[in-house]
């Protein structure tokens, strides 16, 4: 499937284009891990509040069906 | 850019193709109902949690999406609707494909079960297998019945969203699950009738190609007639009271309806095609209403608007 690598050194225009895009994707990569970081502790948060698995929480009803 | 461009092939892929990777179209609906499973199971479920089980679904099936296109690529290089997708795009290499599939639905199953329940995780990562092994790669090249096995995938989004809230299986998110179940052969038949989708070209029997368009009209009305007494069984089974029952039968009855003059009438060259394209413009409208009524019902008998 993955094309032999052409070895001839790449032009300048080559070179910014690569680098452009890397960069890109590093940007969105680290967007990414970013949000994930705060997901995480976010959840860690709930959870250490929480009461145990699937009991009520305070003040709320439960809602069951008929 | 194609693969016969050298820049092509030392470029590294482009974020947004990975994103398209995803099938962002597809996770539309599989977003909606995944939220209209939570919002209609019984209990509650911090909203942090709620946020982070739809977010696992979606991922989850961005990841099964990744491995179908992966698996996929020879197909849908020789199919006009497929060809521009990003590996027979020539715009990222197989490789990467997988390996993108596969972290998203590891990532998402870990976190599913971490944060969630490890039932619901279970359920994710069985929904992920059944796509992109059990369908895509077994039984979709295999059988003209693969639309109504490919329905399992798109119907398991409500059932991890109710699970994700009660913590168990009970009937009401087993019946959400049968009602897309059944809903998608029709829905996608009646598309296959127009859109002369050109599967045949790629060697995957789809129902129109292999058993005939009578035979396809057919089918699509016997789907709808099961599907009128289905989607009333939430409301016969006390699961949800008479605004869901009622709008059930509106909306299948109407269904029905539509499939009834798709299923009797023979397709002539050059008629346009009309009711099926009523028939499948319909069928989203109503998957989309139906479920939003489920909720609807369920805080219409929380506020007690309902017995």
């Amino acid at each position: 499937m993955t094309q032999p690598f052409d070895n001839s050194p790449l032009t300048t225009a080559e070179t910014d284009a690569l680098r452009a895009r890397q960069r890109e994707r590093n940007k969105v990569m680290g967007l990414i891990l970013g949000f994930l970081v705060i997901l995480f502790f976010a959840i860690s948060i709930v959870k250490i509040a929480a009461k145990p698995e699937h009991a009520p929480a305070e003040g709320t009803e439960r809602m069951e069906h008929s | 850019m194609s693969t016969a461009n050298p820049q092509a092939l030392i470029m590294p892929a482009d974020w947004r193709d990975f994103f398209a990777l995803t099938k962002p179209g597809v996770m539309r609906l599989v977003i909606f109902t995944a939220v209209c499973g939570m919002l209609a199971a019984p209990g509650t479920i911090h909203p942090v949690l709620a946020f982070t089980a739809i977010l696992c679904i979606a991922v989850g099936a961005g990841g099964a999406a990744a491995l179908n296109q992966w698996w996929e690529a020879d197909i849908d290089a020789v199919m006009k609707r497929t060809a521009q997708r990003p590996i027979p795009g020539g715009r990222m290499d197989r490789t990467s494909a997988r390996d993108f599939g596969v972290a998203l639905s590891g990532i998402s199953v870990m976190t599913m079960g971490l944060a969630i329940s490890w039932l619901a995780a279970g359920i994710l990562a069985f929904s992920i297998f059944y796509y992109s092994y059990l369908y895509t790669v077994w039984l979709k090249p295999r059988t003209p019945q693969n639309i109504v096995i490919g329905g399992g995938a798109g119907a398991f989004p409500p059932l991890i969203g109710w699970i994700a809230v009660t913590g168990h299986i009970t009937w009401m998110p087993v019946l959400l699950f049968l009602i897309i179940f059944m809903w998608t052969p029709p829905h996608f038949w009646a598309l296959a009738l127009f859109v002369q989708i050109d599967y045949s070209k790629a060697g995957i029997p789809m129902m129109p190609v292999v058993a005939g368009e009578r035979s396809t009209r057919r089918q699509i009305l016997a789907y709808a007639a099961i599907l009128l007494p289905l989607s009333m069984t939430p409301w016969f089974i006390g699961g949800t009271g008479v605004v869901y029952g009622l709008s059930a039968l509106l909306l299948s009855g109407m269904f029905l309806w539509l499939s009834i003059k798709v299923g009797l009438r023979e397709g002539q060259p050059g008629d346009g095609m009309k009711p099926e394209k009523r028939l499948f413009a319909y069928s989203i409208f109503y998957l989309f209403i139906l479920f939003a009524m489920l909720v609807v019902d369920r805080f219409a008998t929380f506020y007690g608007l309902q017995a």
